[in-house]
């Protein structure tokens, strides 16, 4: 069991033509991902190099009439992104995974407002991460899949790099993973923590969960309370930036320590209040949560 | 009667002495001389303070009152937040901190835009009647169309003032623009002040590497903006300095690794050099190639410990391996840290 991807995804690939793009479609199919349709906008009916086996449209209206896609992923510049996003919330997508980095904040701002308002069923993941793994089923995104192993975490991470780095060495204990979500760092995206927490709750093939968060805004200490208050299986955590300099940018644009809120500190009190084990350093996440449940 | 006030990027001048105001010419000059070109030091710039190479002369107003106004994204709920207090002038930031109630908070509707309501519900509430209360409903209708169409990420006006006769004025304003939108905006390029900005972020930003300077003494480059914060954490952890923040990305070029290095170096406080990658769309050879070629360009002075991870790892640690550069090879990021740390408390006796 796992959670959002798995053998009954069909994905579609927004922006397949592209080198990013085709690049990581390719491993996906590797991974034995399966890619039902490709969406180039006036590239629809040829085919991309490698990839000739999946037929390309114009829109995603024909990726779900034509080839039954369910789900999306999108690897389209910045500039065209939002616009990506809803024309997969309006084609009947039920699943979006943005990867696509540097999306301006007013984009955002207008899709979240729209999707909330006319599209409150569909789940999106990102923008500006990993994408979404479940070990051994279904690839999305960006990741070496190589690292993953199936088993029993379910891991959420706001960072991509250190969702890699919790996964190997989870997979160096033995412990495979359920699904691993990279909810991305952006200041408005979509699931966050307690989506995703939520979902590895009620999922029975979860028994335990790992989540890594970071200085920035307050989804952290939300998600604390939420796992004190919903979840029951055991939970560690890692929160980066414990060291970083008030008022800086650190890469993401939600990472910024302002006005007293969001500092390490505060996240890592509040998620010990909740029970929550908290790795001291990022080397020793896998340790902690094997220590938790073994 | 005017008011002197130093131009640098960073507040709390008033405190750092960049702010005078003179009644008479006379003071007026002494004002000046004093303030500029001086290295001002405040709450925001560091220790080593900002020249100030540019001044604002203002009039002096009847002022009523002073406000504080600031528009930012909120998180939460995904939404741009117009907050306004009566408490302006002073450090808005103890008044967040010990008097929430004392900070009003409305909204932006994403697909409406800012409603003229808000801004009466908002004068209301601040105190502010008959023309200032007319004033600050035309005010804010500017200023939220200016924050959205010139892609904002902070904009605040502190103080925001009322004049005895009805008028609502800005007498300063610290505005961020959205990185992301930057290309929206090309104009926005043509203000840069250099003199403002780091020459090494500087540099970074040319290369679209995410960069920023710090005091220690380990340089740091590192894949991915979470495991470069992680990187510099445990280098404090085991008890050593990270001497920046770098963050090649994900799609780094060879020319890109090489570049990031040559930042790296060319800082003298660097006693040691920590690569830490995880390869995802970053292969390892890459990392490798860039790191061969900058350190044949640019020679290496200093320890130097890779730790090697993810995508295409074997060819990337053979590469360097071959390279006969004199490279520590870390087998995990806890044993990079210890040992570039190590090696920055050797090189610095």
């Amino acid at each position: 069991m796992s959670v959002l991807v798995g053998y009954d995804t069909r994905l579609v690939v927004q922006g397949m033509s592209g080198s990013t793009g085709a690049f990581h479609t390719k491993q996906a199919i590797e991974y034995g991902t399966r890619v039902v349709a490709g969406v180039t906008p006036g590239k629809g009916g040829s085919k991309v190099a490698g990839l000739e086996q999946i037929p390309m449209y114009d829109t995603v209206d024909e990726a779900v009439q034509l080839a039954g896609a369910n789900a999306s992923v999108i690897y389209v510049p910045p500039p065209a992104a939002a616009d990506a996003i809803l024309e997969a919330a309006a084609a009947g997508i039920e699943l979006i995974i943005t990867i696509t980095e540097g999306i301006p904040a007013r984009d955002m701002v207008r899709v979240k407002s729209i999707l909330d308002r006319d599209y409150p069923y569909v789940q999106t993941v990102g923008p500006n991460c990993p994408g979404v793994i479940t070990p051994g089923q279904c690839k999305i995104g960006i990741m070496p899949g190589y690292i993953h192993k199936p088993g029993g975490v379910g891991v959420v991470s706001r960072s991509g790099t250190l969702t890699y780095e919790i996964v190997h060495q989870l997979s160096t204990l033995g412990l495979g993973q359920s699904t691993a979500i990279g909810i991305g760092g952006d200041p408005v995206k979509g699931m966050d923590f307690i989506d995703a927490l939520a979902l590895f709750a009620d999922d029975p093939g979860t028994s335990s969960i790992f989540m890594i968060g970071e200085i920035g805004g307050d989804s952290e200490e939300r998600a604390a309370q939420f796992i004190k208050d919903n979840v029951k299986k055991p939970v560690g955590a890692f929160i980066g930036g414990q060291t970083a300099p008030p008022g800086k940018r650190m890469g993401h644009a939600g990472a910024i320590i302002s006005g007293g809120k969001g500092a390490a500190a505060d996240k890592i009190a509040a998620l010990k209040a909740a029970g929550i084990a908290v790795s001291p350093t990022p080397a020793e996440m896998g340790k902690t949560l094997a220590a938790l449940i073994r | 009667m005017v008011v002197v006030k130093a131009q640098i990027h960073a507040g709390g001048r008033g405190k750092g002495g960049g702010v005078k105001v003179a009644k008479t010419r006379a003071d007026a000059e002494e004002a000046v001389k004093r303030i500029f070109g001086m290295q001002l030091v405040t709450p925001q710039t560091g220790p080593a303070g900002k020249k100030v190479q540019r001044l604002l002369v203002e009039q002096g107003l009847a002022i009523d009152h002073e406000f504080y106004l600031g528009m930012l994204l909120d998180r939460a709920t995904g939404r741009v937040t117009v907050m306004a207090s009566r408490e302006g002038g002073m450090d808005i930031e103890e008044v967040a901190a010990t008097h929430p109630e004392k900070i009003l908070k409305e909204s932006v509707d994403p697909g409406l835009g800012w409603q003229d309501y808000q801004s009466r519900r908002l004068a209301k509430q601040l105190g502010m009647t008959g023309g200032a209360a007319a004033s600050l409903t035309k005010f804010l209708r500017a200023l939220t169309r200016c924050y959205d169409d010139m892609d904002c990420s902070l904009l605040e006006i502190n103080p925001l003032v009322t004049t005895k006769d009805g008028q609502v004025l800005a007498l300063d304003a610290k505005i961020n623009f959205d990185d992301n939108a930057l290309y929206r905006h090309p104009e926005l390029n043509d203000w840069r002040d250099p003199s403002e900005e780091d020459a090494s972020e500087t540099e970074a930003k040319k290369w679209d590497l995410s960069f920023i300077a710090l005091e220690g003494n380990i340089g740091c480059m590192v894949n991915g903006a979470g495991l470069a914060m992680s990187t510099m954490d445990i280098i404090k952890y085991y008890g050593g300095q990270p001497a920046n923040f770098l963050d090649v990305g994900g799609g780094a070029t060879a020319e890109k690794v090489t570049a990031a290095f040559k930042i790296i170096t060319s800082d003298p406080e660097v006693k040691a050099i920590f690569v830490n990658i995880f390869g995802g769309i970053m292969k390892c050879d890459t990392i490798a190639t860039g790191v061969i070629t900058a350190v044949k360009e640019v020679g290496l002075k200093v320890p130097l410990v890779v730790r090697l991870e993810g995508t295409n790892v074997e060819l990337g640690k053979k590469m360097l391996a071959e390279s006969g550069l004199n490279i520590v090879a870390a087998a995990d990021m806890a044993d990079g840290a210890q040992k570039v740390v190590a090696a920055a408390k050797g090189g610095a006796k």
